[in-house]
């Protein structure tokens, strides 16, 4: 078994809003895995599906082999959870906010482990602030720790670096990398592109579907396309003209413009050539591996049509 | 199982201690309440004020307004002169009553024809109102009693009336009006500020979604109950303590009755009442919700309903079956035996059951909404 997590056919309604339908996929061991999308993809609701925090309409989880319905409670120790807005107690310290779970998990011999997370998440000087002075990278790293204080097997994150400062966040991902070593499975929403090149295995989802799964570079492949990317100006007129090449896709990121074609074909010349034709001035140009935030809107925008 | 629980206590604890002003509030609210409401109810009419019309000027109509006077009750404070000036005061409300003696006061009592004795009560406040007619009654009775063994002892006839009534109130011998609502302000005072306090600090864990850490944890939503009615039942007592004893210095307050059973009975109010406050958290959202809510259904019955004020025999039946609603009515009647009457658990075992039993069915309420909260 090298599975952590097997979902089966997960479907979740609010009403007539349809947050997630039949979805299913499995988490691998001791791996980085990220569930990317948008706002309202369905993330939030799949996790708190996960940590048994609400109640799925139809479907299975599985916790290597134990059914979460039967084993509801004994799996609680083995499950992380990190909540999207800070849950733990603002007016309690750190050093005891980390007690208080680790109470409640049953876990009694807990110094040594928190002075060693303390370390490792270098909150050892803020052991007696109260948790509300921190700041939000702080914040997490505090929520980390006190997941972590009862050895979990699998731990969830609902979007841990949203609202953290980069500098915080990049240590946070240092943070995680040094917890595969400890056989524990990390499970990552993120609503960021970027940060899902980091993860070993992606599920990328959109109103409730999942619209891809695979490593980053899997699913890079798997869309056969390579991008041109264009500096130049004015970059809207730029955009307009580019739209009506045929096997092209133009998005637009603030300067540039990025376009993606079908198969390896790539034709920056051609792309420059037609610029310069309209009087555009070219700063930049050059071919560029697609990455997941083209791929991720390449996917949309199949979707949609 | 009891270390789980004991760790929300320690926590709850924690926070408690940790918000030193809220913690203060806690404790000067309850003794500020007694202190305004012991004194402000107090149903004792003393110092009645009397304007007299002294029509007659004479030995005897002086002798009954000295009568008058000498007993506790009585102030004269308006010598009245004219007929105009009794409306006028009585108006202006300078005079609870006015008392007005006929000319041939004396000569009438002498002769033995009858005599008339008007007096004139404010009755704006009926309660009030029927007392001194009471006690202005008794006081002419009284008179006419002497009045008539004097004029039979002139005679050489030695009288004595036929029946002497001996009545002496037991409990609370000097009818002490307020000695008898501090059981109801007790009650009302504690149920208040339990339900209130627990019923926030759920909420609170909801508003700030702290509670999702318990429930992704084993804690069972028992467990996590009774590990929140722990340290709000010690803080209560805390406090209900502290009430009796400022009772006892202002209003003079004893405990008559055994400590332990005050002790026992408290904790079975106690009990209901917290968890009724757990039931609060589980049908509010917000702290602000759960604060109206908990004002709404602790203080409006156990003020009305609890026999505090209104006794309740004399409710409609409808209203006296509806009185069972609130526990202060069955603490009421515990701590005014402990209290004033000094009996024993015997005496109220069947309130103490009824508590008992008020908890329990709120807590298996509330821990079923919890749970089910828990999976939605």
């Amino acid at each position: 078994m090298n599975n952590a997590v097997i979902i089966k056919n997960i479907s979740k309604k609010f009403g007539e809003v349809t947050a997630l339908d039949n979805v299913s996929f499995n988490i691998r061991k001791n791996t980085i895995f990220g569930l990317v999308g948008p706002d309202g993809a369905g993330k939030t609701t799949l996790i708190r599906i996960m940590c048994s925090l609400l109640k799925a309409d139809n479907g299975e989880i599985e916790f290597t082999g134990m059914n979460i319905k039967k084993g509801s409670r004994k799996i609680k120790n083995e499950i992380g959870y990190l909540s999207q807005k800070f849950s733990l107690y603002t007016d309690l310290t750190v050093d005891e906010n980390i007690q208080f779970i680790a109470d409640i998990h049953g876990v009694t011999d807990f110094n040594n482990r928190r002075d060693e997370l303390l370390q490792f998440t270098r909150l050892k000087d803020f052991r007696n602030f109260q948790a509300g002075k921190l700041s939000g990278g702080m914040k997490q790293k505090l929520a980390l720790a006190c997941t972590l204080i009862y050895r979990p097997k699998i731990i969830f994150l609902d979007e841990p670096t949203t609202g953290v400062d980069p500098v915080s966040r990049r240590e946070f991902w240092i943070i995680l990398s040094g917890l595969l070593k400890d056989d524990i499975t990390i499970f990552i929403s993120t609503p960021y592109m970027d940060e899902a090149e980091r993860f070993n295995y992606i599920v990328m989802m959109n109103n409730g579907h999942i619209i891809s799964e695979g490593t980053p570079d899997e699913i890079k492949k798997a869309l056969n396309m390579s991008v041109v990317e264009v500096v130049c100006s004015p970059v809207r007129d730029a955009y307009n003209i580019l739209r009506k090449i045929e096997q092209a896709d133009v998005q637009m990121f603030g300067d540039r413009l990025n376009i993606v074609f079908k198969g390896m074909g790539a034709d920056e010349t051609g792309i420059e050539s037609i610029l310069t034709e309209n009087n555009i001035t070219v700063t930049d140009i050059r071919k560029k591996i697609p990455s997941l935030e083209n791929v991720f809107i390449e996917l949309m925008k199949s979707k949609d049509t | 199982m009891l270390r789980r629980i004991f760790s929300i206590t320690v926590k709850e604890f924690r926070q408690i201690f940790r918000d030193k002003r809220s913690l203060l509030i806690i404790f000067l609210l309850p003794v500020s309440l007694l202190v305004l409401f012991g004194y402000a109810i107090n149903l004792d009419v003393n110092n009645i004020r009397l304007g007299v019309f002294d029509r007659d000027n004479s030995v005897s109509s002086r002798k009954f307004l000295r009568g008058l006077e000498s007993s506790e009750y009585f102030t004269i404070t308006e010598s009245i002169k004219n007929d105009d000036e009794v409306n006028n005061l009585l108006n202006r409300g300078k005079i609870d009553a006015a008392i007005i003696i006929p000319h041939n006061f004396e000569k009438d009592i002498m002769t033995g024809t009858d005599v008339g004795i008007q007096f004139l009560v404010d009755g704006v406040d009926a309660s009030t109102g029927g007392i001194i007619q009471n006690y202005l009654v008794a006081a002419t009775s009284e008179f006419n009693f002497k009045i008539t063994q004097e004029q039979l002892s002139q005679k050489g006839i030695k009288a004595n009336p036929p029946l002497n009534p001996q009545v002496q109130f037991w409990y609370n011998k000097d009818l002490n009006s307020t000695l008898y609502f501090i059981p109801g302000l007790v009650a009302m005072i504690l149920i208040i500020i339990s339900v209130i306090l627990t019923a926030i600090s759920l909420v609170r864990e909801k508003e700030f979604s702290t509670i999702e850490q318990i429930r992704v944890s084993p804690v069972t939503s028992f467990q996590l109950i009774i590990g929140k009615i722990i340290p709000y039942l010690i803080l209560s007592m805390l406090i209900a303590a502290s009430i009796l004893f400022m009772g006892n210095i202002l209003f003079g307050v004893v405990v008559k009755g055994s400590y332990i059973d005050l002790f026992l009975g408290t904790v079975c109010y106690l009990l209901a009442t917290l968890s009724l406050g757990i039931f609060v958290s589980t049908i509010a959202d917000s702290q602000q919700v759960a604060f109206q809510i908990s004002q709404l259904i602790s203080q409006l019955p156990s003020v009305i309903l609890s026999g505090f004020i209104f006794p309740i025999e004399s409710m409609p039946y409808a209203i006296q079956l509806l009185s069972n609603i609130t526990p202060s009515k069955f603490y009421i009647i515990i701590l005014r035996n402990i209290l004033i009457k000094g009996t024993g658990l015997s005496v109220f075992i069947d309130q103490v059951y009824y508590l008992l039993i008020f908890s329990a069915v709120f807590i298996i309420i509330s821990t079923i909404r919890i749970k089910r909260q828990e999976m939605m």
